[in-house]
This record gives C-alpha cells, sequence and structure tokens, in this order.
C-alpha cells in the first residue's frame, strides 16, 4: 500500500521546548491511522506541520509523494479538537464560507453541501444561526465542514468529545464510508476504545518522539505475552516447566480460569496436549492486549514532565 | 489573494448587516440635524425668553436713561432703601435687583447685584458692560472729548482675512471655517480610527475565543487572515462614512427646504409684530441684530466654500485608510494576544496615548497650523492623519502632505508587518498570559 503521507525526522522547537524530537512515520492510503498519546506528548504539534499552520525546523512532509505546499491545504481537512463556529452566522453561509477557503467555487460548494445536508437530515438548519443549535448539531455542521470538500486526508482530533451516542455512531459510520471510499483519516484521541474499533495502523508519541507504529497486528504482535486463558472442570496437577501458570482462580459456576504462558519455543499444541489429558477443556483463546493496555504499558504510567512545562 | 478578499467580504456583510451598524449609520446624521436643530431653536428661542425684570437703585444718579428695555428684560429704577427693595425681591424670583453706589466714580467695584436665585455670568457681564462703558464715557467727557468723538469712537472692527494662492490672485478664506472644517474633520477621524480599531481587536478576539480560528487557520494564512479582516472593516468604516455624507446632505437639504430659513424668517417675523406693538424703538434693535447675524451666517458659508472642499475629502480617506490601517494591525496583534477585555486592556492603553495625543497635538496644531509643533506632528506617522487634517483646511503646501502621505505610508506597513509576526503565534496560543516580554520573543519567532 503507498503512503498517502510521509513524515521524515521531523523537529519542532519552541521557546523552551522540543515538541517534536525527531518524527517519522508512515501513513498508508486508505487507512484509518491512529495517532495516539498523552497529553502534551506533541500529536496536536505535529498535526499543526501536517495541516501547515506552522511548518517544522527540520525534516519535512510529503503528501502524496510530494513536499507540502499552500495547495495541498484543500486536500486535508482539519477537525480540531479545540474547535467552533461564528455564532451569530447562518449555518448555510457559515459553511459556503468555510467551502470556498478550502478553494471550492460557490457553486460547488452549494452542490457539495445539498448532499451532506440531505444525507444527515438537517436541511432545517441551513437559515439557523449557530447559536440557535445544541452542542451536538453544531459539532455534526462541524463534520461537513471537515469533509465537504472531499479531502484525500482527513485529521480527526477527539472526534467524538462532546457527541451523544447515536450521533458518535452516526459518525463513526461516516468515517467508515470515507474509508471505503478512498480517503485516508488520521485519527487522533484518548479514547482507546475507538482506537480498538477503528484504527488499523498506529503510531503513540511520548515526550515528543515516536515510540510505537505499525500496523494493528504488527503492534499487538508486539505486546503478546504468548499467554493463553483457559477455562475448565477438573483439577489441574501440574505442567511441564515450558509453562508457567500466572493465575487460577474457580469463578462461581465452579469453572476454573487460569492464564497459561508459553515459555521459550513451547508450542501451543502441546500446552493443549497437556490440559485435555488431565482436565475437561470449555474454552481455550489467546490473550491479546488491548491497546488500553499497550499504551499504558508504552508510556509507562507516569505523568509525563511536558505537561507540567507545557501549561 | 482569494482568501483575503473571501475574508474580507464575510467581515464586510456581517458587519454591514449588523443592526447597529444600520441603526448608528441612520441615526447619526438625524442626531447631527436634530443638533443644528436644537441650535437654531435655542437662537431663535432666545428671544422668546420670559421676559425679566430688573431693578436698579442708582444713588448716584449718573445712568438714568442708560440701562435700556429691550425684548425681554425692563429696567425699573427704584428709589431704596436697599433694604426694603431686597425684601420684595425675594417673592419674585426672575427679578434682579442692581445697587449702584453714590461714590461709583472713586469705587467702581461698589456695584452690587442682588437676585432671589443665581444670576447667570451673561446678565452680571451686560450690567458690568453697561456701567463700565457709562463711567468711560463719564470720564472721557470730563477729559474733554465730545458725544460726538466718543460714539465714533465705537467702531466694529471684523478682518476679512485672505491668503494668496500660487499666481498671485487672492482668494478670500476664514479663518473661522478652517478652524471649524480642521477641527471636525480631525476629530471625526480620531473617533474613526478608535471606533474601528478597537472593532478589529473585538473580532479577532472573538474568533480566538470561540475557537473559530482553529478551523480558520488550516484553510488561511494567518496574514490574509488579518489583512481580510483588516480591510474588511475598512470598507465597512468608508461605507458609514460616505452613507453619513449623503444622508446628511439629503437631511440637512430637506430640512432647510421644508423648515430651514423660512421657519427661522417666520419665527422672526412673528416676534417682531410682537416687538412693535410692545415697543417700535426695539423692532428696530431686533432688526439690526438679525441681520448682523445673518450677514455672518453668510460670510460664513461663503468662506466655507472657499476652502480646498476636494483635497479635504481625498486628504481624508488617504488619512483615514492609512492611520486606520496603522493603529488597527497593531489592534490586531493585540485582540490575537489576549484572552479577555481585561487583558486586552494593559495592552491598548500605549496604543490609545498616541492617538488620544493627537487630538491634543491637532488642537495646538489649529491655533499655530504653520507651527514647528503642527509640522512635526503631521509628519510622524503615529499622529499625522489627525493632526494633518486640522491642518490641511488652512493650506499646507504639498511637498509636506506628499511628505507625511510616505512617512505614513511606511509606518503602517511596519506596523502592520510587526503585527503580523505577533498575529500568527498569539492567535494559538491560550492559557498563557503574555507580557510585553513574551510578545517581542514572538516577533522572532520561525514560521
Amino acid at each position: 500500500m503507498p503512503n498517502i503521507l510521509e513524515v521524515h525526522d521531523v523537529v519542532k522547537q519552541y521557546a523552551s521546548h522540543r515538541a517534536l524530537d525527531g518524527v517519522s512515520l508512515n501513513v498508508p492510503k486508505g487507512s484509518i491511522f491512529g495517532l495516539l498519546g498523552p497529553n502534551g506528548a506533541g500529536k496536536t504539534s505535529l498535526i499543526r506541520i501536517i495541516t501547515q499552520i506552522t511548518a517544522p525546523d527540520e525534516g519535512y512532509v510529503l503528501l502524496d509523494g510530494e513536499r507540502l505546499r499552500p495547495e495541498h491545504i484543500q486536500h486535508i481537512g482539519y477537525l480540531p479538537e479545540e474547535r467552533g463556529l461564528y455564532k451569530k452566522m447562518k449555518v448555510g453561509e457559515q459553511l459556503l464560507y468555510l467551502a470556498q477557503l478550502k478553494g471550492l467555487s460557490e457553486r460547488e460548494a452549494m452542490e457539495k453541501l445539498k448532499i451532506w445536508f440531505k444525507k444527515f437530515d438537517i436541511k432545517t438548519w441551513w437559515t439557523k444561526s449557530i447559536e440557535d443549535l445544541s452542542k451536538g448539531m453544531q459539532q455534526k455542521i462541524q463534520f461537513v465542514a471537515t469533509v465537504m470538500h472531499e479531502p484525500k486526508l482527513i485529521i480527526l482530533d477527539e472526534p467524538f468529545s462532546g457527541f451523544d451516542p447515536i450521533n458518535a455512531n452516526l459518525i463513526k459510520d461516516e468515517i467508515l464510508e470515507l474509508r471505503d471510499k478512498g480517503t485516508t483519516i488520521i485519527f487522533s484521541t484518548h479514547r482507546m476504545e475507538s482506537v480498538e474499533e477503528l484504527c488499523d495502523h498506529i503510531a503513540l508519541i511520548h515526550k515528543s518522539q515516536v515510540i510505537l507504529k505499525g500496523s494493528k497486528k504488527e503492534v499487538k504482535d508486539q505486546f503478546k505475552e504468548h499467554s493463553y486463558s483457559v477455562r475448565y472442570h477438573g483439577t489441574l496437577e501440574s505442567l511441564p516447566a515450558d509453562f508457567e501458570i500466572i493465575s487460577h482462580k474457580i469463578d462461581d459456576e465452579q469453572v476454573n480460569k487460569a492464564n497459561i504462558r508459553l515459555i521459550g519455543n513451547a508450542s501451543v499444541n502441546a500446552l493443549v496436549g497437556n490440559l485435555i489429558s488431565q482436565v475437561e477443556l470449555i474454552s481455550f483463546h489467546e490473550n491479546i492486549p488491548s491497546f488500553n493496555d499497550i499504551f499504558i504499558k508504552a508510556v509507562g504510567g507516569e505523568i509525563p514532565e511536558e505537561i507540567n512545562s507545557l501549561q | 489573494m482569494r482568501n483575503i478578499f473571501l475574508v474580507l467580504k464575510r467581515e464586510y456583510l456581517v458587519r454591514v448587516r449588523k443592526k447597529s451598524f444600520i441603526v448608528m449609520t441612520l441615526l447619526t446624521p438625524l442626531l447631527i440635524a436634530a443638533f443644528y436643530g436644537i441650535i437654531i431653536w435655542a437662537a431663535v428661542g432666545s428671544f422668546n425668553n420670559e421676559r425679566k425684570t430688573i431693578q436698579v437703585i442708582d444713588e448716584s444718579g449718573l445712568f438714568k436713561n442708560k440701562f435700556k428695555s429691550d425684548a425681554n428684560t425692563t429696567f425699573e429704577f427704584i428709589s431704596g432703601p436697599i433694604a426694603t427693595a431686597q425684601k420684595q425681591l425675594k417673592d419674585k424670583e426672575q427679578n434682579l435687583l442692581v445697587f449702584i453706589p453714590a461714590d461709583i466714580m472713586e469705587r467702581p467695584k461698589g456695584v452690587q447685584i442682588y437676585a432671589a436665585k443665581n444670576i447667570g455670568p451673561m446678565q452680571q457681564n451686560r450690567i458690568e458692560k453697561i456701567v463700565q462703558q457709562e463711567l468711560r464715557n463719564i470720564k472721557l467727557s470730563k477729559a474733554g472729548i465730545t458725544q460726538q468723538v466718543i460714539e465714533e469712537a465705537n467702531m466694529n472692527v471684523d478682518a476679512q482675512t485672505f491668503s494668496l494662492n500660487d499666481e498671485g490672485k487672492t482668494q478670500s478664506s476664514s479663518t473661522i471655517a478652517a478652524y471649524v472644517a480642521g477641527y471636525a474633520a480631525a476629530f471625526l477621524l480620531y473617533i474613526f480610527i478608535l471606533i474601528y480599531g478597537a472593532g478589529v481587536m473585538q473580532g479577532v478576539m472573538e474568533e480566538k475565543s470561540n475557537r473559530i480560528i482553529e478551523v480558520i487557520i488550516s484553510s488561511v494564512k494567518p496574514f490574509h487572515l488579518m489583512m481580510g479582516k483588516i480591510l474588511g472593516v475598512a470598507a465597512v468604516g468608508l461605507t458609514q462614512f460616505l452613507l453619513w455624507g449623503i444622508l446628511t446632505f439629503g437631511v440637512t437639504t430637506a430640512t432647510q427646504t421644508l423648515f430651514g430659513f423660512n421657519r427661522f424668517t417666520a419665527t422672526q417675523e412673528v416676534l417682531n409684530k410682537q416687538a412693535e406693538q410692545a415697543d417700535p424703538e426695539l423692532k428696530k434693535e431686533m432688526e439690526k441684530s438679525q441681520s448682523n447675524t445673518l450677514n455672518t451666517v453668510n460670510t460664513f458659508m461663503e468662506s466655507a466654500q472657499s476652502l480646498p472642499l476636494a483635497q479635504i475629502f481625498i486628504c481624508f480617506i488617504f488619512y483615514f485608510l492609512g492611520g486606520y490601517l496603522l493603529y488597527s494591525s497593531l489592534y490586531a496583534a493585540i485582540g490575537a494576544s489576549v484572552e479577555n477585555q481585561q487583558e486586552a486592556g494593559q495592552f491598548t492603553f500605549p496604543i490609545m496615548l498616541p492617538i488620544i495625543a493627537s487630538i491634543f497635538f491637532a488642537q495646538l496644531s489649529i491655533n499655530q497650523p504653520d507651527g514647528s509643533l503642527a509640522f512635526w506632528t503631521s509628519m510622524i506617522p503615529f499622529t499625522s492623519p489627525v493632526v494633518m487634517m486640522a491642518r490641511i483646511p488652512f493650506g499646507v503646501p504639498a511637498w509636506e502632505i506628499a511628505l507625511s502621505m510616505v512617512l505614513l505610508v511606511m509606518g503602517f506597513v511596519g506596523t502592520t508587518w510587526l503585527a503580523a509576526r505577533i498575529y500568527r503565534i498569539g492567535i494559538l496560543m491560550y492559557g498563557k498570559k503574555v507580557n510585553y516580554k513574551e510578545l517581542s520573543k514572538w516577533i522572532f519567532y520561525k514560521g
């Protein structure tokens, strides 16, 4: 898969603080890419470089194989975490304005907007002032503003914050649909369950550096402990030295539950063979770490110093 | 450029459609018309005041027939004692009591005026003048000067001023008209710069505080956004100025044809008739004073036409744009750097200082339009727009205007560059209290 975005050794230095320290990452075309990291790690700084709000001190960024140029702005849609709209302006006028700033002509913008207004069933909102809309409604308008010019790359910073579950699902479906049409989505969030659900590639930024990156599978494989969760009836006497029982308990229904780790090159089949010879097996599956676990493990559960110095 | 225009267009349309803009634009000419109306009304109304009676106790006996009754005052000579007169005075609120002692010639400060309430400075002045004049006349005639010479010596001087133009011809000019035009133009410019500069700051602060800036800034370069906003607000200012011009002209013309001078003369005729019935002498006096007033008005109108109106107009537009661009970019930088009105205060003060100083310099320059203070303050870009507008009706050499304009352009290019450096950092900076040290660091930040 070719990369829509390549970030090469980007450094960004603010007065007393290095926000990005040699950051490199590749975003494959057509993927949903999770940009993860604790507060103050440098995510927003990186996004601002990709959207050309600021320029890197060192390194460079390629969009679709080309060095970033001002014209690329219209190929990127950005939904910032802190977002707002002109409160007194009418919904329609506002969206037309934002679309034209992205390079669309007034007529093109009008056509595209009609489609979205139909899709979200918000046709009656056109002449309403933003301040008369609820927060969730405003978020929908913001989402439309981000995607209406059909960008190749969409950057969503905490897109679900402030959404109720119904609207969050609506947006989630839209994101998946856009991905299926070939759009690439960079998705910056703290909410690991949505990363789990949506992202196929991730990069984890911590203390201004990328500490983890790759496809979902690659990253998870890296954090696998080769441990298996087993449920069974009967008594497990003992296992060969290749296998270590990490934990064991009996639940309310008198079912045994154990976590067993493979040591060295021990095979899964050997473990299963040992188990069925001693107990009646109910279920057996591999423990795959969640992104939540990975995040906490990788970041080390500590509060990074940058947060204090930044705020 | 396309984005600057888009931002400009939005800014312009949003502001022009605002109720407050429409109300201000329509109301101001009406207020100006009403203001003139009140002045005319007050001028006419002064004939119509309640009649006052001024009682005079003249112990010296020098002032018999010297206090002449007119349309709204009657002089009444009474004989003392003063204590009785004072008691009677208390019951009649409208009345005054003037006491002239016997030894007034030796003690001119012995004149006393009593009133049940307060005495207006005009009344006091009038009585003092009469006494003063009479004492002078007496002293002059004692020195051997005849009554005729004294009357002839009372001449009214009202100089007509002329300025020589390049061809050596004389042009009638009126210092008063230039004074009024200069002050009005300077003051209007001062108000425009203050109001619209602050408008830019409010707009930037609003964008920052409701976070639309984060959305916009990914499509528009900060400099384009700032320039679009500044130019959009300038267009609003020009629109308002032109509308005011048209409306004021329209309303004034309409008022004049409908009510203005006709009514003025009509009121006077009624008053004249009333006066005639009361006292034929009085009527003559009144007519004399009215024709004087009309003459003054006519001379003023004529000399106003002799002013270089086209030059004043063009320069006003130029200095408005120049001065506005100079200050509004600084206001934009402040709006971008702060998060609320309170914080903005400490930064706007040093910017308002030269604007306020410039209206002060303009006042001084009007009195001495060719002085060195006038020259230098109309060269320095921070004060030149207001001061130069005050000077132009008096005639300023072309090279001075040209130099001042060039310096102003350099000035606003400079402030705009500086402001843009601060603006681009400021709009994305939250939760940080800025100070001057911080701002000066931003100027040198890279992209």
